[in-house]
């Protein structure tokens, strides 16, 4: 019953991860991330480090107000991160030669998302919007998402004992969904337009054209195009990307792909152990019982090796006292005969 | 049992009862007031001691129940017999602690059932691990049973059990091989966090077969632990073979630590990670390496070879602590290396009372039941009955 279910579970989990992951259908294809998906396209050289977006996410997500208003710049001082009263900040980066630069940073809705790769129990979803959805219903607080996010996003409420979530950037995609807003908040409050809201395909064009109409101004590459299999948040910047605290050493490859092959390794230990194992055990065992079987036929030989010796011997013996018997007897009968003779012979002569 | 005269005053209990004191106030605080009111926690360090420690260690150092039963029962070393109970006693407690532990850190626990029954997760390691682990901790809960089911009179039932012995120790091993290698395989979704001399495609393989290595040197140690203070409760038959089944273990330790070693080198001529060893990381490494690994295979090999009993006993001290330290290494040393040090992370001491607490349950436990129940003897009805 155990084994059944166990093998159950572990077909659910092929199952899973045939049909779980477009990526993972077949050896060699590439998810190009669903056709229709919006992202937002950051433009670093337009950016001036306000704020607003800051300020404009708080409101449209019902966040905690922070101590210090989204007016007071001073917070650019000290590298943040977002945080659970946060799902967006922005941190200046003082750059020779270009002054200060700003970068805004928040979830960057990856294509094939870390997160929902490493999710137990599927809380986080690539929605065909363009954006990584949570689900805190069925959220078990593991927090391997947070361990997992190569951008260090996800953040948690360690502060509630009772319902602790994650917290992370929607993507404004419930609002938007449902009719109340038709942009991110982030976007719409950007004064600069350094934000723009879109399709990732479109957002794609506008910022090559960008590059290619100011090569100068810009660094000849999307942030994001291609990092970790590619994000729906993309970055254009004026200086190098490591110089503005993003990672440039991620790889293009999709974290799933990470994992893929030692899941699959895993299936092959089910097939292949009980067959190893049980035959291992099948020749010590049968090693053991030759070598039971080899000691018994030995003791037996010898027990009737030394019968056999003990019969022949006591045979022997017999013959033995058999024959010292019969020679007695003679003995005695000729000894009996002689004197018969002689006892004889003494009469014949007083006789005669 | 000779319980009348029990002291309760001893040195032992004394602090277990300190450590059962403060583990309370710590249990009061984190379900009252939530994880950062007693964790050193934060956006950045989502995981502490509680995984490095609790879980990673945890489970690694259970491993003695498969590698002993496997050994017994699969492998031909059937004259140690008497060294099944203890061993899977040990295992189940680890892994029944672990699960207790794990309570502590994750934020509802309440619904650690549901990657199983409300929302699967299978492109996730972890659920795969959650998996193993459930059915593993059934498994060993089984093949633990025939010793409660003796003390409690229960024949039928101990002897049906009996009967699935080879069945269950092959599960056993099956599960032991997934779960094992999936804790190391954890880390493979973030080759940007985990410095390249413990980042591997080949964690996976490390951590089963140093998970090995743990589980020999758990029995030697744990053995020898109980040998100072449960001895009267063990049968001349196990004490007459305890001696060179230490030895058997030892050499099969030193050979699996030889075969670790060579594999961890391989792990860094695979990733052509050699400029790294002359780094402030690559001398810890090479302290794991040389110190951790190198180092007990050679003492693990002479004392089984000279017949030395304390230093096989200290060895399997240090091979345990090697195990400790390349957990701790690849999920808090490694981990999150790009980050400055202000953002990484130090346990606090309310994790570490957490910590100690659940170990202190566990020993307190497999006490309680080793005093009771036929772990270090055979009962007397079912001697001989193999």
């Amino acid at each position: 019953m155990l084994r059944r279910t166990f093998l159950g579970l572990l077909g659910a989990t092929a199952a899973g991860l045939a049909a779980g992951k477009p990526a993972a259908a077949a050896a060699n294809t590439h998810f190009g991330g669903y056709p229709d998906a919006k992202g937002v396209l950051f433009d670093g050289t337009r950016c001036i480090g306000c704020r607003k977006c800051e300020g404009k996410c708080n409101e449209v997500n019902e966040l905690k107000a922070p101590e210090k208003p989204f007016d007071d710049l001073t917070v650019l001082d000290e590298k943040r991160r977002t945080n659970q009263y946060a799902y967006t900040v922005v941190n200046k980066y003082e750059v020779e030669g270009a002054g200060s630069v700003f970068r805004k940073i928040q979830c960057n809705h990856c294509m094939e998302p870390a997160c929902a790769s490493a999710c137990f129990v599927s809380a986080f979803k690539k929605e065909p919007s363009g954006a990584v959805s949570y689900n805190e219903s069925v959220c078990v607080g593991c927090r391997y998402c947070m361990v997992a996010c190569p951008f260090y996003v996800p953040a948690y409420s360690y502060d509630d004992p009772i319902t602790p979530k994650v917290i992370k950037c929607t993507l404004c995609d419930p609002l938007i969904a449902s009719g109340k807003r038709t942009i991110p908040g982030c976007v719409e409050a950007c004064p600069k337009e350094a934000l723009v809201y879109g399709k990732r395909d479109e957002l794609l064009k506008i910022a090559n054209e960008r590059i290619h109409r100011n090569p100068d101004r810009y660094v000849d590459h999307i942030y994001g195009e291609t990092e970790m299999g590619g994000t729906n948040w993309l970055y254009l910047s004026g200086v190098p990307f490591d110089e503005i605290g993003l990672d440039t050493h991620l790889g293009t490859t999709p974290a799933p792909k990470f994992t893929k092959g030692a899941l699959g390794a895993v299936a092959m230990v089910v097939g292949i152990w009980p067959v190893l194992l049980g035959g291992i055990y099948g020749v010590t065992k049968v090693t053991r019982n030759e070598a039971t079987k080899a000691r018994m036929d030995a003791v037996a030989d010898a027990i009737a090796t030394t019968k056999a010796e003990d019969a022949a011997t006591l045979k022997s013996a017999m013959d033995k006292a058999a024959a010292d018997k019969a020679a007695t007897v003679e003995r005695e009968v000729k000894k009996a005969l002689a004197e018969a003779a002689k006892a004889q012979e003494a009469a014949e002569g007083e006789e005669g | 049992m000779n319980t009348t005269e029990y002291k309760w005053i001893t040195p032992f209990n004394i602090i277990a009862g300190i450590i059962l004191a403060f583990g309370v106030v710590a249990t009061v605080m984190r379900f009252g007031f939530g994880l950062s009111a007693v964790t050193n926690l934060d956006d950045n360090n989502p995981w502490g001691i509680w995984i490095s420690f609790d879980l990673l260690c945890g489970v690694a150092l259970a491993a003695g129940g498969y590698v002993t039963t496997s050994a017994i029962y699969l492998f031909g070393y059937k004259k140690y017999q008497a060294a099944v109970r203890p061993a899977l006693l040990t295992a189940f407690l680890g892994y029944a602690f672990v699960v207790v532990a794990l309570h502590f850190d994750v934020g509802r626990p309440w619904r650690l059932p549901y990657p199983l029954f409300v929302s699967q997760g299978p492109t996730s390691v972890l659920f795969e691990i959650g998996l193993c682990v459930f059915l593993y901790l059934t498994v060993l809960f089984i093949e633990f049973t025939p010793a409660a089911f003796e003390w409690l009179g229960m024949k039928k039932a101990r002897n049906i059990v009996h009967k699935a012995t080879i069945a269950l120790t092959i599960m056993g091993v099956v599960l032991s091989t997934m779960h094992q290698s999936s804790l190391g395989a954890l880390y493979l979704i973030v080759p940007s966090k985990v410095h390249p001399l413990w980042y591997s495609d080949y964690l996976p393989v490390f951590f089963f077969v140093s998970s090995t290595v743990a589980g020999l040197s758990m029995v030697i140690f744990e053995g020898s632990i109980s040998h100072k203070f449960i001895h009267e409760k063990m049968s001349d038959e196990y004490l007459g073979i305890h001696d060179t089944f230490v030895f058997s273990f030892a050499r099969a330790a030193s050979f699996v630590l030889l075969a670790y070693f060579v594999i961890k080198v391989i792990g860094v001529a695979a990733d052509n990670n050699w400029h790294y060893l002359a780094t402030g990381y690559g001398s810890w490494f090479l302290v794991e390496m040389l110190g951790f690994v190198l180092l007990p295979c050679m003492l693990y090999g002479i004392a089984a070879r000279e017949k030395n009993m304390a230093l096989a006993k200290w060895t399997s001290l240090l091979a345990v602590l090697g195990i400790v330290v390349n957990r701790f290494n690849v999920s808090l040393v490694a981990f999150n290396y790009k980050l400055d040090s202000a953002d990484r992370y130090f346990p606090s001491f309310w994790e570490i009372v957490v910590s100690v607490f659940v170990v202190t349950l566990l020993i307190l436990t497999f006490r309680w039941i080793s005093r009771r129940m036929a772990i270090f003897s055979e009962h007397p009805d079912f001697q001989g009955d193999h």
